[in-house]
């Protein structure tokens, strides 16, 4: 597989200022927005679910014992909220279908 | 949210752009990612989170309906961590 480089909010941008033909900072202003919506959902206590893309799914862990793995030493680890992706069947195919 | 929800918040926010305008931005947004995946590269969205690909060995499996011993390929399947910064608000209480 060739190697690509990695895609960023900045890549995403430039694809919707050419695409739609939104100016560069109204463009920036978008991704930013679609982020920053999913992540008040989240933030909310909402699971947050794309079709075609996939579903951002929220846990919430009890508390439990760990370890520190350098000493050895038992240290509580706190109730925690986790947040875990379920790809769609759609992008699951598209990446397998790439090899 | 569902992605309608999504839409429609951005449509309240930008009364300067169409529906059908949003509705191409969302796909763009989406489908890159899924794109790049898919070419083998990831996906960074700072305080978000990042996307990447993972491979899973090939494996022997069984036909869960006969119990018959069947070859399960290896495959690349996508995978999401959340950033620093989303984990932090997940757990402001």
């Amino acid at each position: 597989m060739r190697s690509v480089g990695t895609l960023t909010r900045a890549d995403l941008a430039d694809t919707i200022n050419h695409e739609v033909g939104l100016s560069r900072a109204d463009a920036a202003q978008m991704v930013e927005s679609v982020l920053n919506h999913m992540t008040d959902a989240l933030e909310n206590g909402e699971n947050v679910k794309i079709s075609g893309f996939g579903t951002f799914l929220l846990r919430d862990k009890g508390e439990r014992v760990g370890r520190n793995p350098k000493t050895g030493v038992e240290v509580p680890i706190t109730p925690r909220r986790v947040l875990t992706f379920r790809a769609s069947q759609i992008m699951k195919e598209r990446i397998m279908a790439s090899e | 949210m569902i992605r309608s929800e999504l839409l429609q918040h951005l449509s309240e926010e930008n009364p300067g752009l169409r529906p059908d305008e949003i509705e191409k931005i969302l796909d763009i947004f989406f489908n890159n990612i899924i794109q790049r995946l898919a070419e083998g590269g990831r996906v960074e969205l700072r305080g978000f989170g990042a996307f990447s690909t993972r491979s899973r060995e090939p494996r022997k499996g069984r036909n869960p309906r006969t119990g018959e011993a069947v070859d399960v390929p290896g495959k690349r399947v996508p995978y999401f961590k959340p950033g620093k910064e989303m984990r932090a608000r997940l757990n402001t209480d």
